[in-house]
């Protein structure tokens, strides 16, 4: 009987060792193949839209995606779920990647439609997707705030983007 | 400690310390074969020496290959297929095995649905052979990335995005599979350490239980008919070769095996010479370019079923998704989808041959439309071929096998 008992106390060691182990272990592997801290820190940009002219397109990458910031004209219709305002102006953001099957729209500046070059998806400046062709929403807003008068934080949930969701009815 | 005797020979030092006269027996001259098969049954030796063909000649391309974004795109194009001297043929061998081990994989894997051979007793065998193939798959999938082409890249960005609909924390997983958000360079590299370790460590592993599952069940032979090996052997080794139904796999069964094996190679040393194009995308002679997709993506032809499984639930991503998981382990499930006790070639079971020629049909029709864009009638019929495979695995096979057995197995 003694034995037994002794043998049990054997096996509880292994068994709390290994277990405390084996999770230590998977915990080590599971943040080994984490987002490097540099990758992080580079999940942010700045933009700077100072000096942008009304209509003109400027284009950015946020983690690792190709991003447009357009500068609205004056007279142009304004949705508040796609267009933020900025200093007195608007603008619009997105993620230029078509929601279809993921190719990159190309910007034709004299019809202010996005056009990608896979299957004839169409996006208007908005970034809004065309009824009719295949892409089935719009493109994807980057979380972005806003800091001082001319600057966008691409990464960073701010005010504006908020309420762009809440727009959109995505919140 | 056992009794050493001064050696007769090399081969008996060594037999006295490490019995290896009776290892030789147990692996080679005892292990019964029925004599009752064809050619059909040598896939299995054909794929052990393909995959021989692939360890070499990664061995020799992991000397010159570098894991590294920057790197990787010239090691492969211009080091090792300009630079190195037989650098091609090594990666004209390595991408021509990989394609061929899974027409192989396919004929190994209808041979034995054909002539029920993954079923009564043999299930582990059926298992740890589809095990192998889904490890395969992703060998070949980690394989794909490494030279850093438009397609490696975007196939990898493709199948690294499924894991995004896991729901809640499918989007962490992508980045977490990633280590970025996108595709990057430490995306090549844990691919790399998977591609040339630990998955052909598990991949060796898996082979050797697949031999080992075949012991006790035994090869099935052509007619599915029990076989009592060890009365058939003991007939065999009293010398009445004639009459015994099993001959040994050393050097009976393997000396057939390697003829075909030697006539394979005609094949596949031609292919790897002078067609090795089908096994090399154009595409992925472009550089990797994370802002511009190709324009039309689609995967290597052995995954063209799935994808089209997952492509042709057109109107759901999920759905999609969902069927795309089940197709993927649902050859698993065979021994259980066939109800019938019976063993026997398809041909002698009117039912069944018909389900096996429907199968075989649809694999083809999504094969095809898993290489076309999804425009116009192709996704309709992406769509019927896509549904037609699960009807036809969950719902016509039970019920076929099902009537079988009613008929009491005639």
């Amino acid at each position: 009987m003694a034995d037994v008992k002794r043998r049990d106390f054997l096996g509880m060691a292994l068994g709390g060792v290994a277990g405390v182990g084996a999770i230590a272990a998977l915990v080590a592997m599971k943040k080994t193949w984490d987002p490097l801290p540099s990758v992080v820190s580079a999940g942010f940009t700045t933009v700077d839209v100072a000096g942008m002219q009304e209509g003109e397109i400027r284009d950015t990458q946020w983690r690792g995606k190709p991003v447009y910031i357009m500068k609205k004209k004056s007279g142009d219709e304004v949705l508040p779920a796609r267009d933020f305002e900025l200093a007195g102006a608007y603008y619009c953001i997105g993620i230029k990647i078509c929601t279809h099957l993921g190719c990159i729209p190309n910007w034709k500046a004299n019809e202010g439609m996005f056009h990608c070059p896979c299957h004839g998806g169409q996006f208007n400046g908005d970034g809004v997707n065309i009824e009719g062709t295949p892409p089935p929403r719009p493109f994807d807003i980057p979380p972005f705030a806003i800091k001082g008068d001319t600057t966008l934080i691409l990464g960073e949930s701010g005010t504006e983007y908020e309420a762009m969701l809440k727009a959109s009815g995505n919140a | 400690m056992a009794h050493i005797r001064k050696a007769k020979s090399l081969g008996d030092w060594f037999d006295q310390r490490l019995s290896t006269n009776k290892l030789f027996e147990v692996m080679m001259t005892k292990y019964w074969i029925p004599k009752n098969i064809n050619w059909l049954w040598a896939m299995g030796v054909v794929l052990t020496a393909l995959f021989t063909l692939l360890v070499v000649s990664g061995i020799f391309l992991l000397m010159y290959y570098k894991p590294d974004e920057h790197l990787a795109y010239d090691s492969v194009n211009y080091t090792i297929m300009q630079e190195v001297a037989f650098g091609w043929l090594w990666r004209h061998i390595h991408a021509v095995a990989a394609s061929m081990v899974f027409v192989i994989i396919y004929i190994h894997m209808f041979v034995a649905i054909y002539y029920g051979s993954y079923k009564r007793g043999r299930e582990m065998i059926w298992i740890s052979g589809m095990i192998l193939f889904v490890i395969f798959s992703a060998e070949a999938f980690s394989g794909y990335m490494l030279p850093w082409g438009q397609m490696s890249y975007w196939a990898a960005a493709v199948i690294t995005n499924l894991f995004g609909g896991i729901p809640l924390i499918g989007s962490d997983v992508v980045e977490w599979v990633r280590g970025n958000y996108v595709v990057a360079d430490s995306t090549l590299t844990r691919f790399f350490m998977l591609h040339v370790f630990l998955l052909p460590v598990v991949i060796m592993g898996a082979i050797a239980a697949h031999f080992y599952a075949l012991r006790t069940p035994h090869v099935n032979n052509q007619d599915g008919e029990e076989i009592d090996f060890e009365a058939e052997a003991e007939k065999y080794m009293a010398g009445n070769k004639k009459e015994a139904k099993v001959i040994r796999f050393w050097p009976d069964f393997l000396c057939k095996d390697i003829f075909i094996i030697s006539l394979f190679m005609i094949l596949f040393f031609a292919l790897a010479c002078y067609h090795f194009d089908f096994a090399m995308d154009p595409i992925n002679f472009e550089r990797a370019n994370q802002l511009a997709t190709p324009a039309h993506i689609y995967p290597e032809w052995y995954f063209l079923w799935s994808y089209e499984v997952l492509r042709g639930i057109f109107f759901s991503a999920n759905l999609g998704l969902i069927f795309f998981g089940i197709a993927q382990v649902v050859f698993l499930l065979l021994p259980w989808l066939d109800r019938s006790d019976v063993v026997k070639p398809a041909h002698k079971r009117p039912g069944f041959l018909i389900f096996f020629i429907l199968l075989i049909i649809d694999l083809i029709v999504l094969t095809v439309y898993g290489k076309l864009p999804p425009d116009g009638n192709a996704k309709y019929i992406g769509l019927a071929a896509s549904v037609s495979f699960l009807v036809l695995l969950f719902i016509v096979l039970p019920m076929v096998t099902m009537a079988e057995n009613k008929k009491g197995g005639e």
